[in-house]
């Protein structure tokens, strides 16, 4: 059996994460300070990777990033490299279908934030820097590793955009949802079956993750007593 | 030393307009919830900005909305003790006083910590967190924090909102001692009278969003001028009234004339009698009410009788009466009974 599509599965939803991670944060804390008006505009803006199909997502990338496109056309003549049909096109995909997971998690914990916590940092004199690195952050670090998790799960399993703008080749772009499809076509039953597996396995630990860090949020303030003893 | 506050803001169909001075006293600003007391405070700490007005803190401009002068909260100076305290839960007790800290040098950091622990009696309990902490000690860390960032000011938005009844007056017996030591303006915003008397030397009243004059404390309970103040003051038998002729007032929901033994003003509204100046009296004495037992409340220590007057049994047609349960023994099974207040002591109340 031939690993390469965990493999690539793997890199392009870790790479793809670390990106939305800090992307939904900027996207969230600097929302969130907008006027009202503007804010539900960008909202609608930042969700709707989230109710939109793959498809179309991957159709836009394709339009944006393909040879032909605004994007795609300058980099190939500046740096002669293409974008799509690579593996790190995906990359760009599951940002895109990964980013309102991110963003709308974290936008829900910095509004569940207590105010009083900022307004009382910047009484106290400390920069607005200070507190969201040193205050509202840590606050909200549940908030920030359920939209992480999320993020990376979707991004494991992501397909429709994916196989849009980087297609199916073995051994370069295959990830484990293409390659499943891929070998159902072939009515290669045995090997689609195993890729199953491994996609159960992974699945079975993301949640497995989630459903222990719910439960050490919930025995938060008992570990802490624990640990001053 | 000096704090003047002249602000509006409007929100919605709330509309705040607060106007007060204070020198280095402190300040009690008293108002039913909703009243925009917290907002006042929010606005002179910068966390909202008015619509209009000025905010000076000894002679610093804070706000200014003619000059567009709009200091960031970092940079005022005023100390505020919010009603969560809202100490930083992922820092211990220590850290969260260094974070108040001005001065960055670390040497003098740890000196500066330990000397505000042992001042709040915080001893032994830098290395806690808040959530280990008890109500009383939780907010002598959000007061140790705020001295720490050398305020000119402190702002106090209901300070014991957030204890126990039963450790209450432990904890006001500390911030007393803290007060006394302080020595810029107070706003100690409240809505408790007993607050009031407790802590501070003078008292503005705050009746949906409109500031009152600001008045020593005592004549707010000797001689509240206006309805509201009356109220906030404490007292619970207020009726409407009118001025009918030379020192008598009518009262209109009690359905009686009463002598106060002074010049009533023509703008008089209302009447204000406290519970405790009423005395059983007999019948026909001058200002003696008739009045009829609706209901007996048992306290502790002493008795609180509901009663009709002439002018009905409803809302602020009855009286309540508060006496010592000796007083109340040889009255009670009565139906009937006349009460008795002395000229001086019948609130002569304005609108507002």
């Amino acid at each position: 059996m031939d690993w390469f599509p965990l493999y690539n599965s793997l890199r392009i939803a870790l790479i793809a994460t670390f990106f939305t991670f800090f992307l939904g944060i900027a996207a969230a804390y600097y929302a969130a300070k907008l006027p009202r008006a503007v804010k539900g505009v960008l909202d609608v803006f930042f969700t709707l990777p989230l109710v939109l199909p793959p498809t179309v997502v991957g159709f836009f990338l394709l339009k944006l990033m393909g040879p032909k496109g605004l994007v795609g056309r300058w980099v190939l003549s500046v740096w002669s490299v293409r974008l799509t049909m690579t593996w790190y096109a995906s990359v760009f995909a599951v940002i895109v279908v990964t980013f309102p997971l991110m963003y709308r998690t974290v936008r829900g914990a910095f509004e569940a934030f207590d105010p009083d916590l900022i307004h009382a940092g910047r009484t106290l004199g400390r920069s607005n820097t200070w507190i969201f690195w040193r205050v509202l952050l840590p606050g909200c670090r549940q908030g920030l590793m359920a939209g992480t998790v999320l993020a990376f799960a979707r991004g494991l399993g992501e397909y429709g955009a994916t196989s849009m703008v980087s297609g199916y080749t073995p051994g370069r772009t295959a990830t484990i949802s293409t390659t499943v499809y891929q070998l159902w076509r072939e009515n290669n039953d045995g090997l689609a079956y195993r890729w199953v597996a491994v996609n159960l396995a992974i699945s079975f630990a993301v949640l497995l993750a989630i459903n222990l860090l719910e439960k050490r949020a919930g025995a938060g303030p008992a570990r802490g007593e624990a640990a001053l003893r | 030393m000096s704090l003047i506050v002249d602000i509006s803001k409007k929100l919605g169909p709330f509309h705040l307009q607060a106007s007060f001075e204070t020198e280095g006293e402190v300040m009690g600003l008293l108002g039913a919830s909703g009243c925009g007391k917290s907002m006042t405070l929010k606005c002179i700490a910068g966390m909202i900005s008015p619509d209009a007005g000025h905010i000076e803190l000894d002679g610093r401009v804070l706000f200014d909305a003619g000059k567009r002068i709009n200091l960031p909260p970092q940079r005022r100076r005023v100390g505020y003790l919010f009603q969560h305290y809202a100490l930083f839960p992922n820092f211990t007790v220590a850290q969260n006083i260094a974070a108040g800290l001005r001065r960055r040098d670390r040497s003098s950091r740890k000196a500066q910590v330990d000397r505000l622990l042992r001042a709040l009696y915080l001893d032994g309990m830098g290395d806690k967190y808040p959530r280990q902490l008890s109500g009383g000690q939780q907010q002598r860390v959000a007061l140790a924090r705020i001295l720490a960032s050398e305020p000119e000011a402190l702002l106090l938005d209901e300070p014991f909102s957030a204890l126990d009844s039963y450790l209450k007056w432990q904890v006001e017996l500390e911030l007393m001692e803290l007060l006394d030591h302080f020595q810029g303006p107070t706003v100690f915003v409240t809505h408790s009278r007993d607050e009031v008397s407790h802590f501070c030397a003078s008292v503005c009243v705050l009746d949906q969003g409109r500031s009152q004059p600001k008045e020593p404390v005592n004549a707010l309970f000797d001689a509240p001028a206006t309805l509201s103040a009356c109220l906030l003051s404490g007292c619970k038998n207020v009726s409407r009234a009118r001025p009918a002729g030379g020192t008598l007032v009518e009262c209109l929901d009690w359905g009686i004339t009463l002598d106060c033994a002074r010049a009533v003003p023509g703008g008089l509204t209302h009447v204000g009698i406290r519970a405790h100046f009423l005395r059983p009296a007999a019948e026909g004495e001058s200002n003696a009410i008739p009045c009829r037992v609706l209901r007996v409340i048992d306290n502790v220590f002493s008795a609180v009788v509901m009663l009709a007057t002439p002018g009905g049994e409803r809302g602020f047609s009855r009286l309540r009466v508060e006496l010592d349960k000796d007083a109340w023994a040889p009255l009670a099974g009565r139906d009937a009974l006349w009460l008795q207040v002395a000229p001086k002591d019948v609130l002569l109340l304005q609108d507002g």
